[in-house]
């Protein structure tokens, strides 16, 4: 039977990690060059622990299945990075960061863990600049800050729109330091495709090398999965194609419980989807909202150009809901407006999916010289994309999937319901309740990776009993065996159909029915559907060539079957979820003008979910205590 | 539209490769160059056929996987862009199409498209980072930057390592990417401490990986997709040259072996 211990320490709020921290036992030095740390995945959380734990004495074993390091998705985040450094003494405060955090999760994350997100945030930075991450300067030489995302404070640092990149290169510089030295041995093109569980402690995980084929065990003291979030399960988001959720689900399946599945963010502002080829939606950053105003035309269908569209005749939609925050209304409430008037007919562009995103009174009242210097790099690319020039017709929008709140379950430890599997970053589920707030991700990865996990995996390797485990045992044996079965289930198959057919099937069933709106018929449809796709698949796919080479599309249909499975995990949750919060909508919680209601009184929990073979998982309930800020409604009204 | 595409096949590093012709049908002047590849893969994999084998992962121009020379030219045939961020409409319909790997030596091809560059990595390992541990670093503001200086260095640090600087090269010289990543460090305050050994080191790295030298042809910075300027190249020979100057004086006393257990 499962437990959920969250392991908060008690007492105020303000010195939780502190006491935390100094009752942990540690690791003496000399036995840290004796204890062996797996961690899979090197974007912001995964190289940012490794080159920790490595500088700290551990040897660290490093998994990847891009071809080096630097690639990870983290590379991609655009907008920056939140610290509570309040440098413009403009109010901000860790206490502020705090609760802006919580409130926009709406109020389904644990206060605990946010508070210390909080407080850590200005370390990540000192430290980003000790690397030498060019942050954005004033013309005095102080960090510059920008605001970002629906806050009243400006507490986001950046490197222009490239600030992920920026980070990442940085926590990969580090992670070289520590590979140069011989603390950390990276292990690149190798996919973790499994994990080892003995006397119940994760001990290991099995792992191909990408380019040999050749399937492997590794062995350690604990297991670290960084290994991002699952947004492509609906085939089309913004993350990158190898951003995938086999290692989190191989791990939920050999009893790590998985938290809130449904709380999935669907950023507003991407490149609406065109012809049925496209492979990805391609994100513009968010800081267009701080320009650009949303319309749609008042009337439905209306096929004229935009520039024949009196000003009377469109519907400014953000501004008229949500006269306070208008354009720069929190993501969720952005989205979910758009679907709205695109469902009710109004929606412009191909196939009716998409708004237009419009600067001309900002170049009408600053000139197209100022937005081009703001937003020169974002125009070119909306241009090289979709051919338009946004400087004369506004830019056309529509939401796409872009980040997971849910994940992994983990304690205050960082620790999964498996002793000695930790899971740091989006892989977990743990800051940002149900909604995550621009420029949150980064640091949540960061300060997972560099200040916290570091700290409380020495307690668990000072104090756990950890016998040697053999790569023969039975347990790592059993795990090869799971791994080689599949493989060659997927080449025997010999079907018709590619595993890209099926991703596209799996992923559209789930936007139209688990995207950013859901009723009970719908999520109940996709349930009854999916057991016959998933059959199908394993009957009827095609996988050309050897395991034993070089082969990506038998790494891409292994993760195209985890996406069938997983489809359905995401779809009980949403299903057991009956009210509206954060990114989750339920079409039958709503007040009467098409807001959310949140229901404090039977949903203040996180859902972890437990697998069983072949039946329905089940729900376990960590109640969220909030004993520091009173839950209120969030309106932006 | 369609087009006729000349893609290098080589099953493994020890086979031979050879440039095997393909029809692309159907294809959308809004699809990428990426998406039309895929659209021909799809087909092959329907035939049981093994797939072309390319890299590619975020599709947005910031991870520096994809790596295909479009006829003749790293990443195409557009400035300041990665493959994966090139459409159809820049080509006629019909064009045929010339698609080939990386070509150099410090790169051995894996399968078809995709080639090994870890040894970009090894040269970063050889000196590429500032030596801080995590934790106790002072305060973000404690050390002022000049805006312009923030601003060069940012120039720099936007190399995503594709390697496209060394397939444009006729010596398969990785200056550009060297270059860009001394100069980074180069010019901030952090960076400093480590500057005369770092420029030496990943140099050194740079010849052991089997990089060619420059020959200052600047075919790099033209392929370059995101703009790095091979100025970069000329504050890399300043940091090497300064290097030799400095080192050239008496070096520190190593400590005595009787001071620890006093």
């Amino acid at each position: 039977m499962m437990k959920l211990d969250p392991k908060i320490p008690a007492g105020p709020l303000e010195t939780k990690w502190d006491r935390h921290r100094f009752s942990e036992k540690l690791v003496s030095p000399n036995n840290k060059r004796n204890i062996t740390v797996i961690v899979v995945g090197t974007g912001l959380a995964g190289a940012s622990a490794a080159s920790t734990l490595g500088q700290l004495g551990y040897q660290v074993e490093c998994f990847c299945f891009h071809d080096s390091p630097r690639r990870a998705h983290s590379i991609a985040a655009q907008g920056g990075i939140n610290a509570a450094k309040n440098y413009q003494d403009d109010g901000d405060s860790v206490a502020r960061l705090f609760y802006d955090t919580i409130k926009g999760g709406d109020f389904r994350s644990r206060e605990a863990n946010v508070y210390r997100l909080a407080q850590v945030s200005a370390q990540i930075i000192d430290q980003c600049v000790a690397l030498g991450i060019p942050f954005a300067r004033e013309y005095g030489g102080q960090l510059a800050n920008r605001s970002f995302g629906g806050v009243q404070v400006s507490r986001t640092f950046y490197c222009r729109g490239q600030t992920g990149q920026q980070l990442l290169l940085g926590a990969y510089s580090a992670l070289c330091w520590q590979i140069e030295r011989g603390q950390v041995t990276m292990h690149p093109r190798t996919e973790m495709l499994d994990l080892i569980v003995i006397d119940g402690q994760a001990r290991g995980i099995v792992v191909r090398d990408l380019v040999t084929g050749r399937v492997s065990i590794q062995t350690a003291h604990a297991v670290v999965l960084a290994t991002g979030g699952y947004s492509n399960v609906y085939y089309l988001s913004t993350n990158a194609s190898g951003s995938n959720v086999t290692a989190t689900y191989r791990a939920w399946k050999q009893g790590a419980a998985f938290a809130n599945p449904c709380f999935m963010q669907i950023h507003p502002t991407a490149i609406p989807p065109g012809d049925e080829h496209q492979a990805k939606l391609t994100l513009m950053s968010e800081s267009l909202r701080n320009d650009g105003r949303l319309w749609v035309p008042k009337m439905a269908a209306d096929h004229r150009p935009p520039g024949d569209i009196p000003a009377e005749e469109r519907d400014y939609f953000l501004e008229r809901r949500y006269p306070r925050f208008g354009n720069l209304a929190p993501r969720d409430i952005a989205s979910r407006a758009v679907k709205t008037v695109c469902d009710e007919g109004h929606g412009v562009g191909p196939g009716g999916q998409g708004v237009y995103l419009d600067f001309a009174d900002v170049i009408e009242r600053q000139g197209q010289d100022v937005v081009q210097e703001r937003y020169g790099n974002l125009f070119d690319m909306y241009n090289r994309i979709t051919g338009e020039d946004a400087y004369q017709v506004p830019m056309r929008i529509y939401p796409a999937p872009h980040y997971t709140m849910g994940g992994l379950w983990v304690d205050y430890n960082l620790m999964s319901t498996i002793p000695g599997l930790f899971v740091i970053g989006e892989a977990n589920f743990a800051d940002h309740g149900a909604n995550r707030l621009g420029a949150s991700s980064l640091m949540q990865g960061l300060a997972d990776g560099y200040f916290i996990l570091p700290y409380t995996i020495g307690h668990y390797l000072a104090t756990a009993k950890l016998s040697p485990v053999r790569e023969d045992h039975k347990e790592s044996r059993a795990a090869l065996q799971r791994v080689t079965g599949r493989i060659s289930r997927l080449l025997n198959a010999k079907g018709r159909r590619t595993a890209a057919s099926f991703h596209r099937e799996v992923g559209k069933f789930l936007w139209d029915h688990c995207g950013m709106s859901r009723n009970k018929a719908g999520l109940e449809l996709v349930l009854r559907s999916i057991p016959a796709l998933r059959e199908e698949f394993w009957r009827n796919v095609v996988v050309p060539g050897s395991g034993e080479a070089f082969n990506q599309e038998l790494e891409y249909a292994g993760r195209v079957a985890d996406y069938l499975e997983f489809a359905e995990l995401l779809c009980h949750d949403a299903l057991h979820r009956e009210e509206s919060c954060g990114a989750h909508f339920r079409e039958e919680h709503q007040t009467a003008d098409g807001e959310p209601t949140r229901d404090d009184t039977c949903f203040a929990h996180v859902a972890a979910w437990e697998y069983r073979e072949h039946a329905v998982p089940i729900l376990h309930k960590e109640p969220l205590a909030f004993e520091f800020v009173q839950p209120t409604t969030r309106s932006y009204r | 539209m369609k087009f006729t595409l000349k893609i290098w096949r080589q099953k493994s590093p020890e086979e031979k490769g050879r440039f095997v012709t393909y029809e692309a049908h159907d294809v959308g002047s809004g699809m990428s160059f990426l998406e039309m590849l895929d659209g021909v893969n799809q087909g092959l994999i329907a035939k049981g056929e093994e797939p072309v084998a390319f890299e590619q992962d975020c599709r947005e121009g910031i991870c520096g996987s994809c790596s295909l020379v479009i006829n003749g030219i790293p990443h195409g045939p557009d400035r300041g862009m990665a493959t994966c961020q090139l459409y159809m409409r820049r080509f006629p319909d019909g064009a045929v199409i010339t698609i080939e790997p990386w070509r150099a030596r410090a790169f051995p091809i894996i399968k078809d498209l995709v080639v090994d560059r870890r040894a970009l990595d090894r040269v970063m390992q050889a000196g590429g980072y500032v030596s801080v541990n995590t934790g106790g670093a002072v305060d973000g503001n404690v050390l002022l930057i000049e805006k312009d200086q923030a601003e060069t260095a940012m120039d720099a640090a936007s190399c995503i390592g594709c390697g496209a600087c060394v397939a444009a090269c006729k010596n398969a010289s990785a200056m550009l990417f060297v270059a860009a990543k001394v100069s980074h460090l180069a010019l901030l305050p952090q960076g400093k401490p480590e500057r005369t050994r770092r420029v030496k080191t990943m140099l050194d790295a740079m010849d052991r990986e089997g990089f060619g030298s420059c020959g200052n042809q600047y075919e790099c910075e033209a392929v370059c997709p995101k703009r790095i300027s091979v100025r970069f190249i000329a504050t890399l020979n300043r940091e090497y040259l300064r290097a030799g100057v400095v080192e050239s004086g008496l070096p520190a006393e190593p400590e005595s072996p009787h001071a620890e257990s006093a």
